[in-house]
């Protein structure tokens, strides 16, 4: 074998071997590449945020010491935040009006509406779902406005003088009488929008021959409900329900309109709120605050493990349909 | 059990997908509904099934109006095109899902499901899901689960549609061995002609809605009784041309440019005298010869077992079979002969048979 042969066999090999380097190197490169406006996002919009309030949650940044005197007192917020007499109250209260208003309502209702409305001829669900929106398209205030009127204080009031008052029944001033059903219900119209478009498309986007088959194979109304569509819409139930129990810790704005936490009705977040951006003396103490939110981030962050290991997450997700790049 | 249709309809907005249909199913018969896509099949088994309520007309099973039974309570069983297996549920709990819904006792549940799982080949495969089958597996088990409730009537709606063309041969003569077997009543839908003609006992031929036709498959092959029963059943389809019979000299004669065949007499004279009429003939009838009609060969298509051959006559294309050792090229003069005893004559208007009714 002569010698520039072997010579360019050498060089072929060498040739390949920078080849795999580089497709190597592309390989990881890529997907990096392709998933970088989402991570971009994610940085700067999600993780620098959480990473400041941890941070702010480590120092004692208020008004009073301005963003020049401030100091580090390591876990001292979080400290006050367990021995603080609000503590309990608030954070059963927060359970309490989470629960409710998700089970009642933004899943519950959500799920009822969706499951009426798509067992009626379409055009009034159509209809029905579409009035079920308004509360969401009016501006809070707006909407906060219309349910005090509707609770407000004898003589006034809805429920006073045209609902209740026919019947017999004494008026009263109804937000302090029964603060968590006003709470619940104003926050649950407008939650129960959301699930109620999911759950529909999902139900509707079921096939037809499972509906048909169902039936023909012997279920009532209610069993092919239980034993067909609700399986079928697991992976929706399992996102509503995790995002709005996310959505719902972190929400407070139509409690701060409507009782701004009196009667008994402050929420964490509110509470956070208050302490950091609110302070009645006109002291924000953001880095207590900031121990607040940091908390709820954390309550968050669990429960959203709880329900992914609840609703068997990993089954639900499909192995990606295109090979690894 | 038996089934009987009385004046069915289905009216959607001002489309009828089921218009005005009579027809009576005996007792283990097998039944094709044929007709192109979108002509009311699935409609008309949706209805038979309880689905939908009728506009119209009466649903009897055996002597009973079946109209206002829930499909719960009609002992049906069917099976999709899309198999519509439950995928949280595992192949077992397909099975059973039917008995378990009617509170059968479990032992009896097991045993049924057993013995049909058995039945169809899918012992093996009770602990899957359906998303780990193959097609042809899910179809086997959508049977099974119609099966295991032991139905008074069974509802095929394109079965085979979504299987590869063996599977769909060897299916088609399981489905048909089974009913036999089992003597259940069944209706089978399909839009493929080959499968109603194989498969049923009698084959309802559909059309926007209306039934054209309700016969044996060999009586829907030899005598259409409409222009479109005749073109859609058969393959390759039937040849149609427009003619005018004449009578001349005693003898009946299909008449067109560049086109004259003597007609047999009881088939030319119910057309004579007519104006024009649509002369048809299958390809299968019509043959290369040393003489007759001449033709010029415009396309051959070699089927395997014969030459589809595409004969132009003046302004006409007629499709002839041929043996493909008769080695016919394209720009062949040739010479075409028909079997005049399977010629049919339509009225043009109304798209009627002149020679069945
Ligand atoms: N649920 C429905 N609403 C409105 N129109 C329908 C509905 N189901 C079927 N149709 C119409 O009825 C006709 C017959 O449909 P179908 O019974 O599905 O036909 P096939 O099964 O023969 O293909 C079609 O024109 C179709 O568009
Ligand atoms: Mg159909």
């Amino acid at each position: 074998m002569s010698e520039s042969a072997s010579t360019a066999r050498a060089l072929e090999v060498g040739k390949m071997r920078r080849l795999q380097e580089k497709t190597s190197l592309r390989s990881l490169l890529s997907p990096l590449l392709f998933m970088a406006p989402a991570i971009v996002l994610v940085v700067v919009f999600f993780f620098i945020p959480v990473v400041i309030v941890l941070v702010i949650s480590l120092t004692d940044m208020s008004t009073a010491t301005g963003f020049n005197n401030w100091k580090w007192v390591q876990f001292d917020n979080y400290s006050r935040i367990a021995t603080h007499p609000n503590t309990l109250p608030v954070l059963r209260n927060t359970l309490m009006y989470v629960a409710l208003t998700l089970s009642l309502f933004n899943v519950g209702m959500a799920l009822v509406i969706a499951l009426l409305t798509t067992h009626i001829p379409r055009r009034s669900g159509f209809l029905f779902r579409a009035l079920w929106l308004l509360p969401r398209l009016t501006p809070s205030v707006v909407y906060i406005m219309m349910w005090k009127y509707v609770a407000a204080d004898a003589p006034y009031g809805i429920l006073n003088q045209h609902l209740l008052g026919p019947l017999g029944i004494p008026p009263t001033n109804w937000l302090p009488a029964q603060p968590w059903f006003f709470v619940i219900l104003t926050n649950g119209f407008i939650g129960a929008s959301f699930g109620m478009v999911i759950f529909t498309s999902a139900i509707e986007s079921i096939h037809r021959d499972y509906m048909v088959a169902a039936l023909v194979d012997g279920c009532s109304l209610w069993q092919r409900i239980r034993y067909v569509i609700l399986p079928l819409i697991r992976w929706p139930l399992l996102f509503v329900t995790t995002y709005q129990t996310l959505s719902l810790l972190t929400s407070f704005e139509q409690i701060l309109l409507l009782t701004e936490g009196q009667f008994g009705t402050e929420v964490w977040s509110l509470w956070a709120y208050q302490r950091a951006l609110s302070n009645y003396w006109g002291n924000f103490q953001w880095g207590f605050g900031a121990a607040l939110a940091a908390v709820l981030v954390l309550i968050g962050v669990v429960m959203a493990l709880v329900y992914m290991r609840y609703f068997q997450f990993n089954q639900l997700v499909h192995e990606p349909k295109i090979e690894a790049l | 059990m038996k089934v009987k249709l009385e004046n069915l309809t289905k009216r959607w907005g001002h489309v009828y997908a089921a218009h005005d249909i009579n027809l009576e199913i005996n007792d283990g018969e097998f039944v094709a509904f044929l007709g192109p896509s979108g002509c009311g099949k699935t409609t008309t088994l949706l209805l038979i099934a309880g689905i939908y309520k009728p506009t119209a007309g009466r649903i009897l099973f055996d002597e009973r109006v079946m109209n206002q039974v829930p499909p719960k309570n009609r002992n049906i069983g069917m099976v999709f095109q899309s198999y519509a297996l439950y995928p949280h549920m595992t192949v077992y709990e397909n099975l059973v899902f039917p008995m378990k819904l009617k509170r059968t006792p479990p032992a009896v549940m097991k045993e049924r499901a057993r013995r049909v799982a058995e039945m169809l080949g899918i012992g093996q495969l009770l602990d899957r899901r359906p998303g780990q089958l193959s097609g042809g597996q899910q179809q086997r088990v959508a049977l099974g689960r119609a099966l295991t409730k032991q139905p008074d009537l069974l509802l095929f709606d394109e079965p085979l549609s979504n299987l590869d063309a063996r599977l769909r041969l060897s299916m088609r003569a399981e489905i048909k061995r089974l009913q036999m077997d089992l003597g259940i009543t069944a209706i089978y839908v399909t839009h493929d002609q080959v499968e109603a003609m194989t498969m049923a006992d009698r084959v309802a031929v559909m059309k926007d809605g209306r039934l054209q036709a309700y016969c044996p498959p060999d009586e829907l092959y030899d005598r259409p009784r409409t222009l479109f029963i005749a073109g859609f059943v058969g393959n390759p389809p039937m040849n149609f041309l427009e003619v005018e019979v004449v009578q001349r000299d005693g003898v009946y004669h299909a008449l067109r440019a560049g086109f004259d065949l003597p007609l047999s007499a009881e088939r030319g004279k119910q057309a004579a005298g007519r104006g024009s009429v649509i002369l048809g003939v299958r390809p299968e009838d019509v043959m290369i010869a040393e003489e007759g009609i001449t033709g010029e060969v415009y396309v051959v298509e070699p089927l395997g077992r014969d030459d589809l051959i595409d004969v132009r006559i003046g302004d006409v294309h007629v499709h002839a079979l041929a043996d493909p050792n008769r080695r016919c090229r394209v720009g062949d003069r040739v010479h075409l002969r028909f079997n005049t005893q399977k010629i049919q004559l339509f009225d043009p208007k109304t798209e009627q048979s002149l020679l069945w009714t």
